[in-house]
């Protein structure tokens, strides 16, 4: 059964959920270190966030094999989501 | 009538057919919709309707930023992400088990399933903890604007992960059947992608409520 299960993960899956591991201990590291430019760090935060969206709605959720549609809702979503929160964030006294 | 996924049962096609894209061995991928369309509408509306609150969010944010920096000072950023960490792994998982429905490995599925399940309980147990020690600091919700949103958006999440462990147990016992119907089918595939919106959401609140700074 280990062998099956090792099959089963040893695949794109799983170099996506490292990405997305590694994405969330940099922005962890980022979140912890505000002192430098919390400005930039926030706009890094943000952005890292919706790209480790897309990557669980790409390939954990296999939007990447979608019909077309059904996958620029998704890329919509968190390319207009993260602007929006981005212009929210510098155009307000957030920043 | 009985849909099989994968037309032979065996393991020996299951290198072949969990093989990256783009090798040799792989067939070009037809497109294929996860689950049912239905299931879509309904999970795409509450992702719209979280965008909504992240907006709210960071709106309110920005009439008060010297308060919300103070009070996200009192916010363990750790139990932050290891939560993020946990959601990752438990999504992980459960992709694995669907590719293991597909190509007929039931028992892999359901010790997928199982870590999943462990996964998203201790997430739970987290921010149990998490939202203890912060009343007990007196950092409750309506102590101000932003435990508000806090204990409002972590509590709304944490709702949706309730019911996605309620889906994964319906799930576990799906993979426990001999055949799957193609409505069964989709279920757990619809199932699976309702687990990773709930890790889709949490990825974006940690960056909001843990990591977004003034």
């Amino acid at each position: 059964m280990t062998a099956q299960f090792a099959a089963v993960l040893r695949n794109r899956i799983s170099l996506i959920w490292l990405v997305l591991v590694v994405a969330t201990l940099i922005s962890w590291w980022i979140g912890a270190y505000d002192a430098a430019n919390p400005h930039l760090g926030t706009a890094v935060v943000l952005i890292v966030a919706f790209f480790k969206a897309r990557l669980v709605g790409l390939y954990f959720m296999e939007l990447r094999d979608a019909p077309l549609p059904l996958r620029l809702l998704l890329e919509g979503y968190c390319l207009i989501v993260c602007m929006t929160l981005l212009v929210m964030y510098f155009t307000s006294g957030s920043h | 009538m009985e849909f099989s996924p994968v037309s032979s049962p065996t393991s020996a096609p299951l290198t072949e057919h969990l093989s990256a894209d783009g090798t040799q061995t792989q067939p070009r991928r037809t497109t294929h919709i996860p689950g049912e369309v239905g299931t879509w509408v309904f999970i795409l509306g509450d992702m719209a309707v979280f965008a909504l609150l992240f907006g709210v969010f960071i709106y309110y944010r920005g009439k008060e930023p010297a308060l919300y920096a103070a009070s996200q000072l009192e916010v363990h950023r750790g139990f932050g992400a290891i939560n993020t960490l946990l959601l990752l792994t438990g999504s992980l998982f459960v992709a694995a088990a669907v590719q293991a429905i597909r190509s007929q490995i039931r028992r892999i599925a359901q010790v997928a399933i199982g870590v999943a399940l462990v996964c998203g309980a201790e997430f739970l147990l987290n921010k149990i903890l998490e939202w203890t020690d912060l009343v007990a600091n007196g950092h409750v919700p309506a102590g101000n604007n932003f435990f508000m949103y806090f204990f409002m958006l972590t509590g709304l999440h944490a709702f949706h992960l309730l019911v996605g462990l309620g889906i994964l147990v319906a799930m576990f016992a799906l993979s426990r059947k001999p055949s799957l119907s193609k409505g069964q089918f989709a279920f757990f595939e619809g199932g699976a992608c309702f687990w990773h919106m709930v890790d889709l959401i949490w990825v974006v609140l940690f960056a909001l409520l843990y990591l977004v700074h003034s």
